[in-house]
């Protein structure tokens, strides 16, 4: 590449005819790539830097109206306010439970969908994978009001109340984190040489066992990429929670946070800060360990953004 | 593959015709049952859902009554209606091209940059989209806070006029669209940066002998090159955008006026908070013709990529 860049320097600018000019160039172009990424990093990290600022401001700062990007006297008292509340904490416990579970159940159903899928070709198996990817296109925003219905008549029919219970949350992300994780997890199976799996056919391996012992050691990054993804559609999903569940025993942080700490006009700024800021927390501790699986499956999978 | 498994039963069993046909049958029972829980998952809890919606869009409030198209008339008949469709549209085209363009050319600049920093820079600018769309519109809404927002402080600062980003049509319109754009770009961005890295070396070297500007390396060989990546990423976006809750529902609940409703909070405002599931059923239905467009083009796309593949 360099001394291609300098043939062309000499090629197309005989003029000049030395070597500096197309490293100044190149100079130049490095100088200017930091100073635009500079600027793009300032405008993605500057919610989040403001989340955290305003979360070190004690109430009596933050309507002091002094420099809202600056904190005179840093406190942890809404940290420490929020952690003490048991309504936070729940919110918490139901989002890690709700999220955890759905995790597994996603996993579980897909990963072995996936493997049939995409090896184990059978009558329909083409249709149902088409069938799987349209499914992962349809939005949430669709399905709300028609399973907002259908959980108030399985109510009505036996007496099962689905409506305002956080579990009731397991049976609803699925719809949206199953499809995309059967989606993926067939990309990567594909992506594994049909050797490997016909040797252990012939060697007398069943399915079952050219799953666990075959596909899902060689395709793991895949799938963690997928755990990745189910957990984080799970614990940010917004619409499901808003529209099944009003007690505040059985809130997850997103809705708990927009609905029971924005107080009529009462903004109390400091504690929302906070609260957005830890529950935002687990997803980004997890992209910064695992940022490269993470990358891997957004790319592989062509997710929704 | 199906006739190595076959090979394998014949040299096992003794006579290879009737356990060949045996396994044959087995295995397609097994796939069966595998995706047994997939199957049932989607029929019952997506299909069935979305067939339930067209049958509700056509109920009258009190979901007694067979109205027909009853609510599509009259939702034709209200002017809010009609704004809903303008700002969903004008929300999801202006963002995705938005989002389309800033991810396009951050991509470029990360790309530029020596390999051993990239990781980095990829890493911080990706931050937006981990963040749940809930939380982090909470801070875009206390940037935006009409008395204390951060935004006025520093336009003042510099003397210029306070702006009610979310009191005005035009502002708030613009306010929403920006939150989008700030949390779906760097989702772009690292879409064309995979596909970018995917291009030839070699191409650019030709392109740079053959005395090509910087410009024309851009429009003849990284467009090109990146052109079924731009459209499926392209046609992605545009369904989650136009689909989309969380922002608007967190950043304007629809308000000014309702002038910042899209589809799916104008559909929960009438379906869930005013109890008419029906009509809410039938304005959600109106997100189906741009869904299964892009969706049909997605597919296409993709099984063109699959079989260049």
């Amino acid at each position: 590449m360099a001394d291609a860049a300098i043939a062309t320097t000499t090629a197309a600018t005989p003029a000049h005819g030395r070597y500096g000019s197309m490293s100044r160039d190149r100079r130049w172009a490095l100088r200017w790539s930091y100073f635009f990424l500079v600027l793009f990093a300032c405008f993605f990290l500057m919610p989040p830097l403001y989340m955290f600022i305003t979360s070190l401001k004690s109430s009596a700062e933050i309507s002091a109206a002094t420099n809202p990007w600056w904190v005179y006297s840093p406190t942890l008292s809404n940290y420490i306010e929020l952690l003490s509340q048991n309504q936070y904490l729940t919110f918490f416990r139901n989002s890690a439970i709700v999220s955890v579970f759905v995790v597994i159940i996603t996993m579980v159903i897909s990963v072995i969908a996936a493997f049939a899928l995409a090896r184990m070709k059978f009558w329909g198996s083409a249709a149902l994978a088409t069938g799987v990817f349209l499914t992962y296109l349809i939005p949430d925003t669709l399905l709300f009001i028609p399973l907002f219905k259908m959980f108030a008549w399985v109510n009505d029919t036996f007496g099962i109340q689905l409506m305002n219970h956080w579990w009731t949350l397991m049976i609803l992300y699925p719809t949206l984190t199953v499809p995309f994780a059967t989606w993926i997890m067939i990309g990567y199976f594909a992506s594994i040489p049909k050797e490997l799996d016909e040797a252990a056919l012939i060697d007398g391996a069943t399915w079952m066992q050219t799953l666990t012992k075959i596909f899902i050691p060689v395709a793991l990054p895949g799938i963690i990429a997928a755990t990745i993804f189910t957990f984080t559609v799970a614990w940010a999903q917004f619409l499901y929670p808003l529209a099944f569940t009003t007690s505040t025993s059985e809130l997850v942080l997103p809705v708990g946070i927009v609905t029971t700490l924005i107080k009529g006009d009462v903004f109390n700024w400091g504690q929302i800060m906070t609260g957005a800021l830890l529950g935002a927390a687990p997803p980004l501790i997890i992209y910064a360990f695992l940022m490269d699986y993470y990358i891997a499956g957004l790319t592989a999978g062509a997710t929704k953004g | 593959m199906a006739d190595i498994a076959a090979r394998g039963a014949v040299t096992i069993s003794a006579d290879g015709r009737s356990s060949l046909h045996k396994l044959m049958q087995r295995k397609s029972t097994i796939a069966f049952l595998m995706t047994l829980p997939l199957i049932l998952l989607i029929l019952v809890l997506v299909a069935y859902p979305a067939g339930y919606a067209v049958y509700l869009a056509m109920l009258n409030k009190g979901m007694n009554k067979f109205v027909g198209l009853g609510n599509f008339t009259f939702l034709f008949g209200r002017d809010t209606f009609w704004m809903v469709v303008y700002q969903s549209c004008l929300f999801a085209i202006t963002a995705v091209i938005f989002k389309a363009i800033i991810g396009f050319v951050v991509a470029h600049f990360v790309h530029n940059i020596p390999t051993k920093g990239q990781r980095k820079w990829r890493g911080m600018l990706l931050v937006p989209w981990v963040i749940p769309p809930a939380m982090s519109t909470l801070a875009w809404l206390w940037l935006f806070d009409p008395s204390y927002s951060a935004f006025n402080w520093i336009l003042e600062h510099v003397g210029l006029d306070r702006i009610a980003w979310l009191g005005e049509t035009g502002w708030a319109r613009f306010s929403v669209i920006l939150v989008n754009v700030w949390f779906g770009a760097p989702f772009f961005m690292i879409m064309y940066l995979a596909s970018l890295k995917s291009v030839p070396e070699q191409l650019y070297e030709a392109a740079a002998i053959d005395g090509a500007t910087w410009w024309q390396r851009i429009w003849y060989v990284s467009l090109p090159m990146m052109r079924n990546i731009i459209s499926i990423t392209v046609l992605f976006s545009l369904i989650v955008t136009f689909a989309n809750f969380d922002i608007v529902r967190v950043l304007t609940k629809g308000d000014p006026l309702n002038t910042t409703h899209v589809f799916a909070t104008w559909a929960f405002r009438v379906g869930i908070e005013s109890g008419d599931i029906p009509l809410g059923a039938t304005v959600s239905l109106f997100m189906v013709p741009i869904l299964a467009v892009a969706a049909v083009f997605i597919l296409r796309d993709i099984t063109k990529r699959g079989s260049e593949v």
